[in-house]
């Protein structure tokens, strides 16, 4: 991992790459706003955390005045791709992407670590990915110990690449996809959807996943849940490995495409934003591009979908009495900018306190695999994230992304606090059960 | 540097507040100023003020250029380490140490982000009112070395007004203590003013005693839309005139106007040669008479459309096209230059007209917004660095508008300081005299010049 990779020798591999970013990086105006708003420049106060800072070091490497270094790597790897500093620039530079290019920059001349090679070549293979993850539920309990009373569970024993205290989703002895058919018929539908699951509901929080299609049944929607569907391609993408994250893109478009479905329907805000991204992704191929465009044009997300298309049901709303506050995923709220919806979702349950926390859209700290690599600075964020929960006094935590849920649930248990994290549209389907016992 | 150097910085700071790799050193090779970078030596990041006294001993003693840095976000290339060397980075002093509500001042360590204090004191219906357009960044050393203004400059005044004290690093290591918490002083030469907006020419700044006032009650905004440049400017001189101090004075030009409502489309007419943007702010009662004395005056000066904002959202979509001006114009081109030639309040008009005349002369663009209650222009400068041809141009045309600037009994800087970027025409400002007199201030006070050196004053 120590050769030094210079501009020429990425421009002898693929000559666009580096070429057509000059414009982009140039647009960066190097005022320095970024630095107000990115979760780990406020931990670390060094310049290279920044966005600034990153695109300055892309720039550097296009000029030739530096190599693309392991430094590099490491530098372009510390971004949690919460696009806070893309939100927040004046000069509408898209840091995020550029990013997100000098990763792929690294990995087209470098080849991948070689942790994630092993992962993605796993990811690669549908059954493979889903049998080597399903032994890890069924034998699970060995290695992992559930806490009472969460979804959530710590290492027995030290696992490389892991904090020894820190908790995370317990791996599920029965994906949700084998618990479901693929068409799940409802009476006189008024909708028919596909669910794409996205690999956290469906190995981890199986309960989530239970939620959507209770709450879909419940507004006489027929699920449709494609037994072939595979991760969305998000982790492999935003590791800089374009041509397997088209790969699956791909993969999803035609598995989507056999079911003539309404709508589509996303429960984490990643992967719904994905399948949405799915046409910049396959940009420059005209058929894929118009294919993928069809999907995207499908895709909700689910209190998306609830509140903007269908008008959920409200007579039959049970009451769930708590105090509940809400962290708006990156994704959500920047990359797919929804975060009224699910708002208006809890506001309609009865019974329900709902109170906003400071700073309710910073990002948790969490950022995919970011929290695996660097775990004592995404833990440092996510302090800040768990003191904001504290202060509104509230249950329960909403949100709409797997991996939200379970760093902040972490946050909660290392702060030694108590509150549950839940997906919002739990909160629904818990107050459409608490309808029927009325 | 040899090896060391730097082994011996890391003694002083500790191993991992010295940076080296070419990676780190790359990304403080620069600030917001376009056209200016150089790569240090070392980045040392000092805990304490006794780190710094040592770091500068150390660097006195080996002649080593010593560049100290805040969040890196001024507009005349004052950080870029022209000559390599230590980029100083203050950010581990980031604590607020006191909040006196008896007297009305806070002292601060001198990498506490602005926003952060103000939020600080807030809780106690206090504000620190300096706010350049970076205030969520800019930490308080970094604007007090800059004497950086804002948006309130016309009531509130800008950093120096509000500087009390400072706890001051001189080149030789000693340890400065300067002013305090006394709003009468005058026991020597003033000190604390000589350090403010020295641009780490003369010391490093290390602690910093300020000034808090009352936050407003209220506030009222209003908007006027003129098709005539000189009936805005008469406008200005007008409100002042009826002796209404408003907290903001905003003004910008036709150029701006078109930008702004092509990006942001905020409904303001084409043809508008000005657009005035007015809040007074006070008790109550006071701000609603002020208010309809600005409306009297505006409409009996011409304006087409006058616009008093009724509630928040009201002040908010007033304030949007003003927003917008900066991001609207550096979206036209890749680089922007944002400069700050500053006239006295009765010259605005005549200096909006010179940059026009100099902008079509030299066929480049510029947007001109900007504090018109207190003369402080913002000619913003839109092009691309890396083309040759055009940059030509856009040099020739500073030189028209600085020079203009000063014409006018004006100055090349109101608030962004004078670094590199404007130390071109510092003479022309200063003449000979002037600019002895400060050279020989610097040499006073850092006789090997490690300090910035070749900034502000030049080489000595």
């Amino acid at each position: 991992m120590t050769k030094q990779i210079t501009a020429s020798d990425i421009n002898a591999q693929d000559k666009e790459l580096l070429n057509d970013l000059q414009d982009a990086l140039a647009n960066c105006m190097k005022c320095g706003n970024c630095m107000a708003v990115c979760p780990i420049y406020k931990e670390t106060s060094k310049e290279s955390s920044v966005a600034r800072g990153k695109l300055a070091l892309m720039e550097a490497v296009l000029n030739g005045t530096l190599p693309i270094s392991a430094a590099f790597d490491t530098v372009m790897a510390k971004c949690l791709n919460c696009k806070s500093c893309t939100s927040k620039c004046p000069c509408g530079v898209k840091a995020d992407e550029l990013i997100l290019r000098g990763r792929q920059a690294a990995v087209k001349t470098r080849g991948l670590h070689p942790i994630k090679k092993n992962v993605f070549r796993l990811l690669r293979n549908r059954q493979l990915f889903d049998f080597a993850l399903k032994m890890g539920g069924t034998f699970g309990g060995i290695t992992f110990k559930k806490i009472p009373g969460k979804m959530a569970a710590v290492s027995r024993f030290p696992m490389p690449g892991m904090d020894p205290k820190r908790a995370t989703a317990p791996i599920s002895a029965s994906p949700l996809r084998s618990q479901y058919p693929e068409v799940i018929k409802v009476d006189n539908p008024k909708y028919k959807v596909g669910f794409f699951t996205g690999c956290t509901i469906n190995y981890m929080y199986t309960d989530v996943g239970q939620s959507v299609i209770n709450v879909l049944k419940e507004n006489n929607v027929e699920v449709v849940i494609p037994s072939t569907q595979h991760c969305c391609g998000t982790p492999v993408y935003v590791s800089g490995d374009v041509d397997l994250a088209k790969e699956m893109a791909k993969k999803t478009i035609e598995t989507f495409e056999k079911f003539n479905v309404d709508y589509i329907i996303g429960a984490c805000g990643s992967c719904t934003e994905a399948l949405k991204e799915y046409p910049h992704w396959l940009h420059g191929d005209k058929e894929w591009e118009a294919r993928a465009q069809k999907i995207a044009n499908k895709t909700r997300e689910i209190s998306e979908f609830l509140v903007d298309v269908l008008d959920f049901r409200k007579d039959t709303l049970g009451p769930v009495n708590a105090t509940v506050t809400m962290h708006d995923p990156c994704h959500m709220v920047r990359g797919l900018k929804i975060t009224k919806q699910p708002r208006e979702v809890l506001k309609a349950i009865p019974g329900l306190n709902f109170v906003e926390m400071k700073d309710c859209d910073r990002c948790c700290g969490s950022g995919g695999s970011f929290s695996l690599a660097n775990y004592e600075l995404s833990r440092k964020i996510n302090d800040k994230k768990v003191a904001n929960i504290a202060k509104t006094k509230a249950d329960i935590v909403a949100t709409s992304c797997g991996t939200c849920r379970m760093h902040i649930q972490d946050g909660i248990l290392q702060n030694n606090m108590n509150q549950d994290v839940v997906h919002t549209i739990q909160l629904l389907d818990k107050a459409y059960q608490a309808g029927k016992r009325k | 540097m040899q090896t060391t150097h730097i082994e011996a910085l890391k003694k002083i700071v500790g191993q991992d507040h010295v940076l080296t790799s070419p990676e780190d050193l790359y990304t403080y090779s620069y600030d917001a100023t376009p056209g200016h970078a150089h790569m240090p030596d070392a980045v040392v990041i000092p805990g304490n003020t006794q780190e710094v006294s040592e770091v500068m001993k150390f660097a006195n003693t080996n002649k080593i250029p010593v560049y100290t840095r805040g969040s890196g976000t001024n507009l005349s290339a004052g950080t870029v380490p022209t000559k390599g060397g230590i980029v100083l980075l203050m950010t581990r002093f980031n604590k607020i140490l006191e909040v006196d509500l008896e007297n009305l001042v806070a002292t601060a360590e001198v990498g506490v982000v602005v926003a952060d204090l103000n939020e600080e004191v807030a809780k106690s219906g206090l504000i620190y009112p300096p706010d350049p357009g970076t205030v969520a960044t800019a930490t308080i050393g970094g604007t007090i070395s800059e004497n950086a203004g804002g948006l309130r400059g016309l009531k509130y005044g800008v950093s120096k007004h509000y500087v009390m004290g400072l706890e001051v690093v001189l080149a030789n290591g000693d340890i400065l203590k300067t002013g305090g918490k006394n709003v009468k002083d005058v026991s020597g030469y003033d000190m604390t003013k000589l350090f403010t907006g020295a641009e780490g020419t003369l010391g490093v700044l290390t602690k910093a005693i300020v000034k808090l006032v009352p936050a407003p009650e209220t506030k009222k905004s209003m908007m006027a839309i003129f098709k005539n440049l000189d009936d805005a400017g008469k406008s200005v001189s007008d409100i002042i005139a009826a002796k209404i101090i408003p907290a903001t004075l905003e003004i910008m030009d036709n150029a701006t106007i078109r930008t702004v409502e092509d990006y942001a489309k905020v409904g303001l007419p084409l043809d508008a040669e000005a657009v005035l943007l007015i809040e007074v702010d006070g008790i109550p009662e006071v701000v609603e008479k002020e208010a309809a004395k600005v409306v009297d005056v505006l409409k009996a000066n011409n304006a087409d459309k006058v616009q008093l904002a009724k509630d928040d959202a009201e002040r908010d979509q007033l304030w949007a096209a003003r927003r917008a001006a900066l991001p609207a114009l550096a979206k036209l081109r890749p680089t922007t230059y944002v400069e700050d030639a500053t006239v006295p309040r009765s010259k605005v008009p005549a200096f909006l007209k010179a940059v026009k005349e100099i902008a079509e002369r030299n066929n480049v663009t510029i947007g001109t917004f900007g504090h018109a209650g207190d003369g402080n222009m913002h000619p913003t400068i839109v092009c691309d660095l890396r083309n040759k041809e055009e940059m030509e141009r856009v040099y020739k045309a500073m030189d028209e508008m600085f020079k203009a600037a000063v014409e006018l009994n004006g100055t090349l800087s109101g608030e962004h300081g004078i670094g590199l970027g404007k130390l071109p025409w510092m003479e022309y400002q200063h003449g000979p005299q002037g600019m002895n007199a400060m050279k020989a201030i610097k040499r006073a006070l850092d006789p090997n010049l490690i300090l910035n050196p070749g900034k502000l004053v030049g080489e000595c």
